[in-house]
C-alpha cells in the first residue's frame, strides 16, 4: 500500500493467545490501548475488517482463541500503535492468561 | 448464532422499575429466575457477581447500551434478558451517558467460544442504529419479541 511522506501504513498479523479469546474485557483494552494514538486502527479477521477503536466492532470480531487478526495501523504514530497492540494481544495476552 | 439461541422472551423486562444499576441488575436476574432459567438457589450469588463484574469495569458501552454478563456453572447453556428504562440508568459508560436498554448475558464457564458467538451475534444488531432506536422505543414485551424475531430472520437473509 502506499504511504504518504507524513504518513505510515502498517500491517501486522497477530494470534489471540488467551484461552477465552477476545471477550468484552479484551475488546475493550485493545479499543483503550487503539485510543491512545492518532493512527487510524483497523482489525479484520479473514475479510472482515472493523474500526479498532470501536467496542461493538472489536467485540463483534468474536475472536477465539488461535484466531489471527491482522492489525493495520494508517497515520504517523503507526509503528509506536502496532507495536503497543501487538504486545498486548500477543505477549501480555490482556494480562488474563 | 440467533438471538433466539440465547435470548429469553419471556424474561424480557419492558419496562424497568429500578434507574439505578445494582437493582436493574438485581431485577433482570430475578426475572431469569422467574422464567426457570436459573436456579433460585443461585440468584444472589449470580447477582453479586455481575455487579462485581460492573465495578471492575463498566459494560456501559456507549450509545445508551449496557451489557453486564458473567459466566456461572449453573446455567447449562448461555440465557440472555433485555430490560429497557424510558427513564435511562447510570451505568458508568464509556460516555457518561445514561443507559436505555440493558442486555444481560449468563454463559456456562466451559465454553468460551459459544460465548462468544452470542456476544458477535449481540453486538452485530447493536451497532444498527435501527435496532438501537426500535429497541429504545419499544414499550411491550412483543414488541421486543418481534424486533429479536426481525433482528434475527435479516441475518438469515443476509447469508443467503
Amino acid at each position: 500500500m502506499p504511504s504518504t511522506q507524513d504518513s505510515h501504513y502498517l500491517e501486522r498479523e497477530v494470534e489471540i493467545r488467551n484461552p477465552d479469546g477476545l471477550h468484552m474485557r479484551p475488546a475493550m483494552q485493545i479499543v483503550d490501548c487503539a485510543s491512545r494514538f492518532r493512527a487510524r486502527i483497523s482489525i479484520c479477521k479473514n475479510t472482515q475488517c472493523v474500526d479498532g477503536k470501536s467496542i461493538m466492532q472489536v467485540t463483534m470480531l468474536a475472536a477465539t482463541q488461535g484466531t489471527k487478526l491482522k492489525l493495520i495501523a494508517e497515520g504517523e504514530d503507526a509503528p509506536q500503535a502496532i507495536e503497543a497492540l501487538a504486545l498486548l494481544i500477543q505477549n501480555e495476552k490482556f494480562d488474563i492468561g | 448464532m440467533k438471538l433466539s439461541d440465547f435470548m429469553v422472551g419471556k424474561a424480557i423486562v419492558p419496562k424497568l422499575k429500578s434507574q439505578e444499576r445494582d437493582a436493574v441488575i438485581t431485577e433482570l436476574v430475578d426475572s431469569l429466575v422467574q422464567a426457570g432459567c436459573v436456579p433460585a438457589a443461585h440468584k444472589k450469588e449470580i447477582t453479586q457477581k455481575i455487579i462485581e463484574r460492573e465495578k471492575q469495569g463498566s459494560t456501559g458501552i456507549g450509545k445508551g447500551i449496557a451489557v453486564p454478563h458473567i459466566k456461572h456453572p449453573s446455567v447449562k447453556q448461555i440465557v440472555g434478558t433485555i430490560g429497557c428504562s424510558k427513564e435511562g440508568v447510570d451505568f458508568a459508560s464509556l460516555d457518561k451517558a445514561p443507559v436505555y436498554s440493558v442486555l444481560l448475558l449468563i454463559s456456562p464457564p466451559n465454553n468460551p467460544d459459544r460465548h462468544l458467538e452470542a456476544m458477535e451475534s449481540l453486538f452485530s444488531h447493536l451497532q444498527r442504529e435501527m435496532f438501537r432506536k426500535f429497541l429504545r422505543q419499544a414499550e411491550t414485551r412483543e414488541e421486543i419479541e418481534d424486533l429479536l424475531q426481525e433482528a434475527d430472520e435479516s441475518q438469515n437473509n443476509n447469508r443467503l
